[in-house]
């Protein structure tokens, strides 16, 4: 939540993305992503993060936002990785409650049944 | 940061269940050492996780590698948990920093949210208020949980209820946020909120 001074290691993340700082397909937080079982193992010029990600992801599904906090990466450099993966094909994702113009009343009925079956 | 004992690496992954298809998210708000991560914590089924985001001071996410080389950055540490609702559906809590400068972060966190709980302390009432405004200028529903401090005096609600100076929609309730029934109430009080309002909106 707070601010803390910045850390050089902070620029190697940067640096696994071939420089490139934006992720060409979409992704939100809570995304969730599969590693596709299909495509096989990666060519040996993955780079050692795109692998790592792919692991982490074959074990089964998990969020962006929690990959990126099982590698320590930042979320935006994660999107980055996971957008190259997904246009490779190694990856697939299952969409995110779509943003819907008006709310969706099953959805929220759902989430307060889901609760109330936990709490 | 506030390190919590929990935020080292954990050690493997939890993953989701296999037939869990779709995801949402609520946001849990509100100023510095409120109780936005213990109540995270008290309600995820996994230990809670920690992601960093790199901004400029600005507030603006990196875009650029110019701005990472520069000196101008900073990490915003985002506490998140989640919560399997039923074989096809995983709800994500995501602790938000209450700072209006990390816009970015905040636009990426309220897209698609399916709303916040904004949870108060009654000795900082004041510093409640741009976290109230934040949350109300990304558009997201809100409900207000006081979280009840032992050595605070009990909340008297309609008093706070005029000094939060609340719509009178706007549901706030009292919780302990350490606990995971106190905790997951204010979170149900937050949704039947939601769901009444997507209700007479239809009508």
């Amino acid at each position: 939540m707070t601010p803390v001074p910045r850390d050089d290691d902070l620029v190697r993340p940067y640096v696994v993305t071939g420089g490139r700082a934006h992720a060409r397909v979409p992704f939100d937080l809570v995304t969730l992503v599969v590693a596709d079982a299909a495509f096989g193992a990666p060519d040996l010029g993955t780079s050692p993060e795109k692998r790592r990600l792919l692991e982490l992801c074959w074990g089964g599904a998990l969020s962006v936002a929690e990959i990126a906090a099982y590698l320590s990466l930042p979320v935006s450099v994660t999107k980055v990785l996971l957008s190259d993966l997904a246009e490779a094909g190694q990856i697939s994702t299952r969409a995110p409650a779509p943003v819907v113009h008006g709310p969706d009343i099953q959805l929220l009925q759902e989430v307060l049944d889901g609760l109330r079956a936990l709490v | 940061m506030g390190f919590a004992p929990w935020s080292e690496r954990p050690p493997g992954a939890v993953y989701l269940g296999a037939t869990v298809r779709r995801s949402v998210k609520i946001l849990i708000v509100g100023h510095f050492a409120v109780g936005k991560t213990t109540l995270v914590g008290a309600l995820s089924e996994i230990p809670p996780l920690r992601t960093e985001e790199i901004m400029t001071q600005s507030g603006a996410l990196v875009d650029d590698l110019a701005d990472v080389h520069g000196k101008n950055t900073t990490t915003v540490a985002l506490d998140f948990g989640r919560l399997t609702l039923n074989e096809h559906l995983v709800l994500y809590l995501f602790g938000a920093p209450g700072q209006e400068r990390f816009r970015q972060l905040w636009h990426d966190l309220a897209y698609g949210a399916l709303g916040a709980l904004v949870l108060a302390d009654t000795r900082r009432l004041q510093d409640s208020f741009p976290v109230m405004d934040l949350v109300e200028s990304h558009g997201l529903p809100y409900a207000v949980a006081v979280n009840h401090f032992e050595d605070a005096p009990a909340p008297d609600l309609a008093a706070l209820r005029d000094a939060l100076d609340l719509l009178e929609e706007t549901p706030l309730v009292v919780c302990d946020a350490r606990d995971r029934v106190s905790a997951g109430n204010a979170l149900i009080t937050l949704v039947q909120y939601l769901l009444d309002r997507a209700t007479k909106e239809l009508v």
